[in-house]
């Protein structure tokens, strides 16, 4: 089990202060390394760097002039995405928030719940649960997404917010993410002392478990929040009604569409810029987050 | 908060152990019970829907004139039968040849440079590469999809300049060169970051020893880091064959810009066509059942065969 708080994940006494900015010691750069990190990059960043380019042209530009020539269509396309059938093109993104927000804030909470119990309670069937629980992060989505519907359908609730939102608020790799971090952040020694104090459980957990499991619940709910907000096939399948569309599906909606009418396409390409920049952003403030190991199930923050 | 020694534990805290036992079965309470109704029931449904099957009195018109009834395993036979099925099997195991390694072999390598920390282009390389994360499956397609067009790409300009003819790409078998490509282009950077935290937390006594011996960047690499972060690569290794037998997105999104995908062209999508275009949700469900039982073996089956080192570590 290694957690660490330092950023950089390294024994106190590993690295004098000088060579802080490079552990590996001060050696000499490579060429090599460095051109195959930024062919990499460059891979990476390309198709981001088509779309921004993409979205400043017209309809016609898009197939005529070369592929990285800018031009100065950039307002109007917005301006047309967003006049799309009374900005439905808002909708859909108010609504990706709504389902990436409240799914993964609330399955977030009840990760933490079960983690919680899994590592620090005794109890009878606590390894029944705990496997049953591994079992699910193997089981694959493809099989749960049409009975989902089904059975949903039987209770009326295909079709709206709740047959995306309900679904999402269950996962089993959070549960597995909470119990690890739980077990390694929690002292026994701290819960004992809250008990003597007289706090009950919901207490306990409430002023004491939560805040000392912060920063690992944050990795949680990033990635059940990417996980939604990239999810298609569950919200493609449960929803009929346009209305209540995620981007995701909105927009591959547009893009059939797109077969018709030819126009389409610029909007469709203006559609998916605007798409990506909440979540880069997001991504780019709270990359020290991302520390997981998956390996040592370990959740480094 | 005071810090009595638990030694110190009252007899009233014995009074209260009715409370307690009860306490981490309310904190369980909230997942098990969506455990219960979204993975368990609809598992047990799936299984329950591919025995059965509808059977037409007479017209089939009127009420009770289609009524379901056992089936056995004929819509198992039926879906392995079917004409459309081997082939998105087949076409589903040479993408996961493609996607896995490349996906994971370039994710290690980029993690090891990173990690070496012989280059001042780290800090940016490696947000670039994790950047595509950010990105939905069906938006990477997408864009992907218009640079792959060859009207749009701008390869095809390079590529007649050479005095070639440029493939079209999303047609015959490139397509699942294309797919694969969108595939690797989302996954690398996540499954990178995972093995780079493993490798932040090698100490790094193990290899300035080996340092000293002369050991060079390469030899370290090989015989002291990718070892010591083993069963993180096992865990990405799984992780990216369960998401391999699934994919959806990307064909499905591609599908409006090539002829070539069919509507049967992954496992997934031939589930899909089956429940929601003919109605089928019997045959649909037993091929569910068919691809998770494949995917639960494969997986399991490789945890089981590397000893179970990743998962479970603590126990």
């Amino acid at each position: 089990m290694t957690i660490s708080t330092v950023v950089p994940a390294v024994p106190a006494t590993a690295a004098p202060p000088a060579t802080a900015r490079n552990r590996r010691g001060n050696r000499r750069n490579s060429t090599l390394a460095t051109v195959l990190l930024l062919l990499g990059a460059l891979y990476c960043l390309f198709p981001v760097l088509w779309v921004l380019i993409a979205s400043t042209k017209s309809s016609g530009e898009l197939f005529s002039t070369f592929t990285l020539a800018p031009s100065t269509h950039l307002f109007d396309n917005i301006g047309d995405l967003f006049a799309y059938r009374d900005g439905l093109y808002w909708r859909w993104m108010a609504n990706t928030v709504l389902y990436a927000g409240v799914g993964s804030a609330v399955s977030t909470l009840i990760s933490a719940m079960a983690g919680f119990a899994l590592a620090k309670y005794d109890f009878p069937g606590k390894k029944f649960v705990f496997n049953v629980i591994l079992a699910g992060v193997l089981v694959p989505g493809v099989i749960l997404a049409i009975p989902q519907y089904l059975l949903l359908a039987k209770v009326g609730l295909t079709n709206t917010y709740w047959s995306v939102l309900l679904p999402s608020m269950i996962s089993p790799y959070g549960i597995y993410l909470s119990r690890i971090f739980a077990a390694a952040t929690i002292p026994t020694e701290v819960l004992e002392a809250a008990r003597i104090d007289g706090a009950g459980d919901w207490r306990t957990f409430g002023r004491v478990v939560l805040p000392m499991m912060k920063s690992g619940l944050v990795t949680v709910f990033l990635f059940q929040f990417v996980a939604i907000w990239n999810n298609f096939m569950l919200p493609y399948i449960m929803l009929g009604d346009d209305h209540l569309f995620p981007i995701t599906v909105g927009l591959s909606g547009l893009l059939n569409q797109g077969a018709s009418q030819p126009a389409m396409y610029i909007t469709v390409v203006t559609g998916a810029l605007i798409s990506i920049i909440p979540l880069v952003a997001l991504f780019l403030s709270l990359q020290r987050y991302w520390r997981v190991d998956l390996g040592a199930g370990a959740v480094k923050a | 908060m005071s810090a009595l020694p638990t030694s110190s534990r009252t007899p009233r805290t014995a009074t209260r152990r009715g409370g307690r036992a009860a306490a981490p079965y309310s904190f369980l309470a909230p997942a098990l019970i969506l455990f219960v109704a979204f993975l368990a029931a609809p598992i047990v449904y799936a299984g329950y829907l591919s025995l059965r099957r509808v059977k037409v009195s007479g017209l089939g018109l009127g009420a009770g004139a289609r009524t379901e009834i056992w089936a056995g395993l004929s819509n198992y036979s039926r879906s392995l039968a079917d004409p459309d099925f081997m082939p998105s099997v087949y076409r589903i195991g040479a993408y996961g040849l493609i996607v896995v390694p490349t996906m994971l072999g370039l994710a290690l390598l980029m993690a090891l440079l990173l990690d070496a920390g012989r280059t001042r282009v780290g800090t940016f390389s490696r947000t670039a590469i994790f950047l595509p994360y950010a990105v939905p499956a069906v938006i990477s397609s997408l864009l992907w999809g218009f640079l792959y067009l060859p009207r749009v790409s701008p390869f095809t300009d390079l590529v007649q300049g050479l005095g070639f003819t440029p493939p079209d790409v999303l047609s015959g078998s490139w397509v699942l060169w294309a797919v694969a490509n969108i595939a690797v282009w989302g996954g690398t950077g996540f499954n990178m970051i995972v093995i780079y935290t493993a490798l932040r937390a090698i100490p790094t006594d193990l290899f300035e020893a080996a340092r000293l011996d002369g050991a060079s960047d390469r030899q370290i690499a090989w015989r002291i880091k990718i070892p010591i972060v083993l069963p993180s690569l096992i865990m990405t290794f799984v992780f990216s064959l369960i998401a391999t037998l699934q994919v959806f997105a990307e064909p499905m999104t591609l599908k409006p810009l090539s002829n070539t995908i069919s509507s049967t062209w992954t496992p997934l999508m031939k589930v899909y066509r089956d429940a929601f275009v003919r109605n089928d949700i019997y045959s649909a469900a037993a091929t569910s059942v068919i691809i998770a039982v494949a995917t639960f073996a494969v997986s399991f089956g490789f945890l089981k065969l590397v000893g179970n080192r990743a998962f479970n570590q603590e126990d």
